[in-house]
């Protein structure tokens, strides 16, 4: 992998030299830009050469999205200039945007829900029938059909998107950009919800796509995949310019550095301490559905189980079976050795699990109000005296849990939307640790978010097993799981398809049981 | 982020007006009348508009509840008119206790209430499908178990049912009194109480909520039974004012309550609202309502100018925001 990404970065490193020669596709210049109370950018130039892949890093909250919606029309720039092909250009919305050969795959996906893939991916551009101002339903579904497979997804274009999980919604999304024709296309961490499987598979589409001139921003956090694939990388920090590089001519090491400023420690540190004797959950043949099937296990205090597995292998789902987001058909689960009957959140949180789920913008937040109401919400019955709400105390344990978390915010009062995905995430996580879990199973903890908070949230799992909490961790980041975890638990389309001890399991053998190769054999005894 | 040093000294009027628009609005259009109308300034209008708009006040800060949920409530006026006859055919021909029939009377505005909020939180019905039956329901059961006559002649059974609607405390009229407890209980429920600030969390979003351990379905069902008790309690005042119960009462109620509250700033997205707003909503509603009264306005052309004031009120409304 790291090999072919250094093969890949040279030759696109020459690709990229004869390319300086070219004009620009794209200059933005000297761009700048402030909301009330803070300057988001200042005096940025971007620089995208057609055929290229450039990628535009930062942490959170450094001004990429800001400037990418300033391309994109969604903002105007206070300072600056664009220039298209060498002509300057002024794009006041997303439609000046798509008819200059723009197009823009948010992170946030955009599909509407109940509409199915082929009216998504055509949506507002669908081909015409044969009398004015009807559509070519046929017509539409055969080249939504031809645009899924060049992406080699066999999906059904006919099933409503809210059916498909979200690493297809991506794709979808890719294949709805594909389509447009663009010149230019902007990629908003397309891959942070796919598996590695996935992201190859984007990959080699968006290589093809380079090969053909078109022009691609990348986002993302996931720094091995800026030196898989791109060609140049672009580092904003704090909505300055830090520099632009060719890939080939700088380290991780150094992205990272110009990424936060500073030196960063090892991002995994391993756990010296194993987990203590006791078993604070077991699972025993839990079973929903079709979506898991037969799961046992045990979770010991202080221990970190990670679960692997490729996406819709029913990670998520055991973990809303055993939360009871939705209840089990069949199997049971005991705490501490007792068994408890869950049926519904609020009787798993009675019973001290937590859970941070996947996407925290729809499950995790309420995300227009603040940071103190977010905090306090699932505590907040124990916080009156006798019926009404004790502020000091609501006050008090805010302030404690934004130290603790070291939550960035200006204040408690602050809207929770306003914050960066890091401080977000540690919101969410806030409020479950002022219940005291003894179990917190967390889904994709770090979906998302820049380095540096990932550091810091890995550290907080730690802390708290220290302390006892019996975490599980939901990861699609096979790295973060070997890192992280104590002991692994792969998932294959809903059975429990291997167990394995992190200090000794490779990458590979994860993939193998994922991907259902060792399937009942090799079964690696933690 | 950069710090603001770079951003030009000047006052920002827009959370200005986010804060105190409302207000504004609602002098604005009290200084217009005082200079259009010399009746509008003077203490008996004043307290008439009050006594006037308790009545919505009290059905809107049930709608404000439901609305916050992401919900909506069309009953309430057919509510109101339900459990009003209920009650006073309790009263006067059933020989009853006059706190016992008030209590008959809330009991079935609670019920139409539950009735709504049990199809929204555990059939998941939408709010506006649901509460749109109970609507045709309650008015359809009013007037059969009325045979679609009023229930008159209240005043020989004692003052005590009609003491809501008539009495007065020193210069005070009860309404008044009524409808402040009513938005005083609301905004300490919202504001003070966890239950209150679950409705806040459940409008603002649902899954989390239910993610978070909040008793979802019985927010939702709480929601529902307040808007029909209110409405209920509304229409104990209506009936003490008119001396009689008429299942025709309440018609158009649902409009005023709904276009106070959401005047008042309560977002249809739900989650976010505030009780003071509500208030001021609900004045402005029964300000506007006087004013064309005492300009001589026709009842047809009143009907335009509030649809076209309110339609104003939610353009500048968006606009600030």
């Amino acid at each position: 992998m790291r090999l072919c990404g250094c093969v890949g970065a040279c030759t696109a490193f020459f690709m990229y030299k004869s390319r300086m020669d070219q004009t620009p596709l794209l200059q933005m210049q000297g761009i700048s830009k402030s909301f009330p109370g803070v300057q988001a950018l200042k005096d940025i130039d971007l620089t995208v050469y057609p055929g290229e892949i450039l990628a535009l890093v930062g942490e959170n909250g450094a001004g990429k999205s800001t400037l990418m919606k300033i391309l994109n029309g969604v903002y105007s720039a206070d300072e600056g200039a664009i220039t298209w092909q060498g002509q300057p250009v002024a794009i006041h919305s997303p439609h000046d945007a798509q008819a200059l050969g723009i197009s823009m795959i948010h992170q946030e996906l955009a599909l509407i829900p109940y509409l199915d893939a082929g009216k998504n991916i055509y949506l507002g551009r669908e081909p015409q029938g044969a009398i004015p101002g009807t559509v070519h339903w046929r017509k539409l579904y055969q080249q939504a059909q031809a645009d899924l497979a060049e992406l080699d997804l066999k999906l059904n274009v006919r099933t409503p998107v809210r059916f498909f999980s979200i690493a297809q919604q991506q794709m979808i999304e890719v294949a709805k950009a594909l389509s447009i024709d663009a010149r230019l296309i902007v990629m908003d961490e397309p891959t942070s919800s796919l598996t590695d499987r996935e992201v190859d598979t984007l990959f080699s589409r968006m290589r093809s796509l380079r090969e053909r001139g078109v022009s691609i921003v990348f986002i993302s956090h996931r720094l091995e995949e800026v030196r898989a694939i791109c060609d140049r990388v672009t580092v904003l920090r704090d909505g300055i310019l830090v520099g632009t590089h060719p890939v080939a001519e700088v380290t991780t090491e150094d992205i990272i550095r110009m990424m936060v400023g500073r030196e960063v420690g090892q991002m995994y540190e391993r756990r010296n301490r194993a987990a203590t004797d006791g078993v604070v959950l077991e699972v025993r043949n839990l079973s929903r559905g079709d979506r898991v099937r037969d799961v046992s296990f045990a979770l010991r205090r202080g221990e970190i189980l990670g679960v692997a597995g490729l996406v819709g292998a029913g990670r998520t789902e055991l973990a809303e079976t055993i939360f009871g987001a939705h209840p089990a058909t069949g199997g049971e689960i005991l705490l501490e050795g007792e068994p408890v009957h869950i049926r519904r959140p609020q009787q798993a949180i009675r019973s001290g699990i937590g859970f941070v789920p996947e996407d925290r913008k729809r499950q995790g937040l309420f995300l227009g109000m603040s940071v103190a109401a977010n905090v306090v919400m699932a505590i907040l019955r124990r916080l009156t005296r006798p019926v009404l709400i004790r502020w000091p105390r609501v006050e008090a344990i805010t302030r404690e849990s934004i130290q603790r978390l070291d939550i960035r915010t200006p204040s408690q009062a602050q809207r929770v939307r306003n914050l960066s995905g890091g401080n977000q995430q540690k919101v969410v996580i806030a409020k479950w640790l002022t219940l005291d879990p003894r179990v917190l199973i967390l889904d994709e903890p770090t979906r998302g978010i820049d380095v540096g908070a990932k550091a810091e949230i890995y550290r907080l799992m730690h802390q708290l097993a220290e302390r006892g909490v019996g975490i599980i961790m939901i990861s699609s980041e096979l790295p973060e799981v070997l890192g992280v975890s104590d002991r692994i638990l792969v998932m294959h389309e809903g059975r429990l398809a291997g167990e394995f001890d992190a200090r000794t399991a490779t990458q590979n053998d994860l993939m193998n049981a994922a991907t259902g190769t060792t399937l009942n054999k090799g079964m690696n005894p933690a | 982020m950069i710090g603001t040093q770079t951003l030009p000294r000047q006052f920002n009027w827009r959370p200005f007006f986010q804060k105190y628009g409302l207000l504004m609005s609602l002098l604005l259009l009290c200084l217009a009348l005082s200079v259009a109308s010399d009746r509008f300034l003077t203490s008996d209008n004043l307290l008439n508009v009050l006594r006037q708009s308790s009545i919505n006040g009290i059905i809107s800060i049930g709608m404000m509840m439901v609305i916050l949920t992401r919900g909506i409530d069309l009953s309430v006026g057919s509510v109101l008119a339900l459990s009003a006859v209920i009650g006073a055919d309790m009263l006067k021909n059933e020989g009853m206790p006059v706190l016992q029939a008030i209590g008959i009377c809330l009991l079935v505005g609670a019920a139409a209430g539950a009735v709504n909020g049990f199809l929204v939180s555990w059939v998941n019905i939408p709010p506006f499908i649901a509460t749109l039956g109970m609507m045709t329901f309650a008015r359809g059961a009013a007037k059969f178990y009325t045979d679609g006559q009023p229930i008159t002649g209240l005043d020989s059974l004692g003052q005590g049912f009609r003491y809501l609607g008539t009495a007065e405390v020193g210069p005070i009229p009860m309404p008044i009194i009524v409808a402040g407890l009513v938005f005083l209980g609301g905004a300490v429920l919202l504001n003070h109480v966890p239950f209150g600030r679950f409705i806040f969390g459940l409008g603002n979003n649902e899954e989390a909520a239910y993610l978070s351990g909040l008793p979802v379905n019985r927010i939702k069902l709480f929601v529902y039974m307040a808007a029909g008790t209110l409405s209920a309690l509304a229409g104990i005042i209506l009936v003490g004012r008119l001396n009689s119960a008429q299942p025709t009462a309440g018609e158009m109620y649902e409009f005023d309550a709904i276009a106070a509250v959401v005047v008042g700033g309560t977002s249809f997205d739900g989650g976010e609202g505030t009780v003071m707003g509500t208030l001021i909503g609900v004045l402005i509603i029964g300000i506007i309502n006087n004013g064309l009264n005492l300009l001589d306005v026709s009842a047809f052309y009143q009907d335009i100018t509030k649809g076209a004031v309110i339609a104003l009120a939610l353009l500048l409304h968006r606009a600030i925001r």
